[in-house]
């Protein structure tokens, strides 16, 4: 422990702890905005490059960034004098003076840390002109869009991107007032390997990194009589979207949100929880066909899109393990306008499907030629949780205000083991659940793995089903599947089934999620919402879902069949590495 | 392996290079003053080859190649032109004879000749101001070089190259 004084209040602190983590111990705000500890996910992003929070040191004769100076042996502080107050404020100005300042039409509008910042900072002119850089804005993904005007350089996407995901899109290129932080060669996102799993745009402290948007869309199809829009909702927005009205993170508000879709003038609420049963009888079938000799083991899940599209990149010689089974919202969408058109005597060509998802990437899966039919796309829309609930305000409903209401039927059913798809752990737990029952002929007693729960990056677990030990391993954000990946390519670790989720701790942190401004404590109310959600559903097994069972009778047929294999599964492609 | 739009002896030679590094971390920034050598420039393929070589992001080898100055995407002509662009040369006039190098060659600072001739590049204050305003031709110098000289110089390269 080492002795300090900051604004006069003594403290004794741990050797290594920053000036910023100590004026926290003793209450004392200084205000930061490149800085991001994200503690739980090993992501801290410490590149003081915006020395906003410059602080004075006795002894020193420059100002020194708190975020990364750490204290020394009777270090003296001063976070508030003139000196400190004025460099400050001066940084805020600069970074000012080559933004935009557009807020009123920005898309962060009330969620920028840099609007946040000038307001606390009580920035009222900005006393710097001069020339302001200008690049060209990306959208080619369709999914992701990039702004660099917008960019403070903070570099938190380079960090989460390089060091979490390991996928390496960003870097700083060219130097001096031209540096951008862009992709290699300044290629069009679509042409890199970058899987849109939107982590970059989760910690963004602007709008360089947003969401292609989609709700004008959205509106213009609702607003088309000729139209039939659907909407359905992925397991993880329903314990988060209350936060964007002031309710507390994971509060569960599935009956409201179903009210605001149907007010907003979609003719059907469905749940993609439902396809979600669907995928884990298709997957849990898989997984027992490979065991029994038929293919290849592991079995890796593959209802992560950015995780899809990172092993096409990075382990193309891999393509054979992932299960072929489509994302459930894909098998939503082509359940849709086949089995519902069919069942409601509906006309496909007018059917509208918008998913409503907690994801950036299920943005460019819709667009995979995988997922078209002629002129059909399985998916027209996806809108992220951010989006829907600007609809929602847009709309003036009172969200809180909502009655809750129940899904339409037959694709709003399901059971408990849908609901936590929105977790890391959870697929492969509803998985085991089915696949359990169906080795043994037995019923499971206690549905819960506890072993694969959590937000831990990696985790394993061994399950006794018969005379067999199934070696599960679950792994989430991508550089820790990477790392996974790796040693199975070596054979150096062996598994039977593998869950991997892109986003750490799963979809519930999804890129289009609510912004979590750097408090991870709301992404684990999400998850354990999501597991209280399933301990309180009557049936907590895919395979029991009656409305899942009453399809494969009346249309699909067998599980696994050939008609089950032409509309809810997939196939993958190689990519290149760049 | 992954097809690369550069002259394949040229990126065997380069891959020997990198073979032989006996540590290849912290290695970028020879590896990639060894490809410039090799190829003149650094085209976005080579940057890919070595990026996956090495086993680092493309997007990283990249920002290194823009951030410094030295290293180059385009082209190089056989012949480099620099023209000193210091405070000494600059008031003797130096901006008028890039002028005429780039009229001369048809176009700008930093590209190549169409017929691969010729390169065009600036720097600053090679030391000989007393020649100012100086240029210099692959190392060799001209001094206290007019406008009306340029085409001659020029020419003496042409001429050489048959």
């Amino acid at each position: 422990m080492i002795n300090i004084t900051i604004n006069d209040i003594k403290l004794q602190v741990p050797y290594g702890t920053t000036i910023l983590d100590a004026a926290k111990m003793a209450n004392i705000h200084i205000p930061t905005l490149c800085h991001l500890n994200l503690h739980d996910i090993n992501m801290v992003n410490r590149t003081a490059s915006c020395r906003v929070c410059l602080v004075e040191v006795e002894g020193r004769r420059n100002l020194a960034p708190a975020c990364a100076t750490e204290c020394f042996e009777g270090m003296v502080v001063k976070t508030n004098t003139e000196r400190a107050i004025r460099a400050r404020r001066t940084m805020v100005e600069l970074l000012l003076s080559d933004h935009p300042t557009d807020c009123l039409v920005c898309e962060k509008n009330g969620n920028c840390d840099l609007q946040r910042l000038a307001a606390e900072l009580g920035i009222r002119k900005i006393r710097y002109e001069g020339e302001k850089s200008t690049y060209t804005k990306d959208s080619s993904s369709g999914a992701l869009y990039r702004n660099p005007d917008k960019c403070i350089m903070c570099r938190r996407c380079e960090t989460m991107c390089n060091e979490v995901q390991t996928c390496g899109i960003y870097s700083a290129v060219d130097r001096g007032f031209e540096t951008v932080v862009a992709p290699a060669f300044n290629l069009p996102m679509i042409d890199t390997q970058c899987t849109f799993c939107g982590q970059c745009v989760s910690v963004c402290p602007t709008a360089a990194l947003t969401e292609v948007s989609y709700v004008d869309k959205v509106w213009e199809a609702l607003f088309d009589s000729e139209k039939y829009v659907i909407a359905q909702t992925a397991p993880a927005i329903r314990v988060a979207l209350g936060e964007e009205f002031g309710l507390n993170p994971g509060d569960n508000v599935t009956g409201k949100m179903v009210a605001a879709l149907r007010r907003l003038g979609f003719k059907k609420v469905f749940d993609t929880n439902f396809a979600a049963d669907v995928t884990i009888v298709e997957e849990a079938k898989e997984f027992i066909d490979r065991l029994n000799g038929k293919g290849r083991l592991p079995i890796l899940t593959s209802c992560c899109p950015s995780w899809v599209k990172f092993i096409e990149h990075q382990f193309p010689e891999l393509l054979d393990i992932p299960s072929t089974c489509k994302s459930p919202h894909m098998m939503f969408g082509a359940i849709a306008k086949t089995y519902f058109a069919e069942k409601f005597n509906i006309d496909p060509e007018k059917i509208v499907v918008v998913s409503i998802m907690p994801c950036i990437a299920k943005k460019y899966e819709i667009q995979r030629k995988e997922f078209k039919h002629g002129n059909l796309q399985d998916v027209d829309y996806v809108i992220t949780t951010r989006e829907f609930a600007r609809m929602i305000r847009e709309a003036g409903l009172d969200f809180t205000k909502l009655p809750d209401e129940d899904f339409d039927n037959p694709l709003g059913e399901s059971t408990g083991a849908a609901v936590i798809f929105g977790a890391t752990g959870g697929v492969i737990e509803a998985a085991l659940r089915t696949a359990y029952e169906w080795i043994t002929g037995e019923s499971l007693g206690n549905v819960e793995f506890n072993e694969v729960r959590g937000l831990k990056g990696f985790k394993e677990a061994t399950v006794k089903i018969k005379d067999m030990d199934i070696k599960i391993g679950v792994a989430n954000g991508l550089g820790n599947a990477r790392k996974l990946l790796e040693d199975i390519r070596d054979g150096k670790r062996f598994y039977h089934a593998i869950e991997i989720m892109a986003c750490p701790g799963g979809c519930i942190n999804g890129g289009g999620q609510p912004y979590h401004h750097g408090n991870l404590d709301i992404v684990k109310a999400r998850l354990e919402a999501l597991y209280k959600l399933d301990k309180s559903k009557p049936l907590r097994k895919s395979h029991e879902n009656p409305a899942v069972i009453q399809m494969y009778k009346e249309y699909i047929g067998e599980i696994g069949g050939e008609k089950a294999h032409k509309l809810l599964h997939t196939h993958y492609t190689k990519r290149e590495k760049i | 392996m992954p097809k690369y739009e550069v002259d394949e002896a040229k990126l065997r030679q380069l891959e020997e290079y990198i073979d032989s590094l006996s540590n290849k971390e912290g290695a970028l920034i020879p590896v990639l003053y060894k490809a410039q050598e090799i190829f003149g420039y650094l085209p976005k393929d080579v940057q890919l080859f070595i990026a996956r070589k090495l086993g680092i992001f493309a997007a990283k080898v990249y920002g290194v190649t823009t951030f410094y100055s030295y290293f180059t995407m385009q082209p190089r002509g056989k012949h480099v032109i620099n023209i000193c662009m210091g405070t000494a040369c600059f008031v003797k006039g130096a901006d008028k004879i890039l002028e005429e190098i780039k009229k001369e060659l048809d176009i700008k600072e930093g590209n190549m000749s169409k017929d691969g001739m010729f390169s065009v590049d600036t720097l600053r204050c090679v030391g000989a101001c007393g020649l100012a305003p100086v240029v210099m031709v692959d190392g060799k110098v001209y001094g206290r070089v007019k406008v009306e000289d340029v085409k001659g110089i020029l020419d003496e390269y042409r001429k050489r190259e048959g």
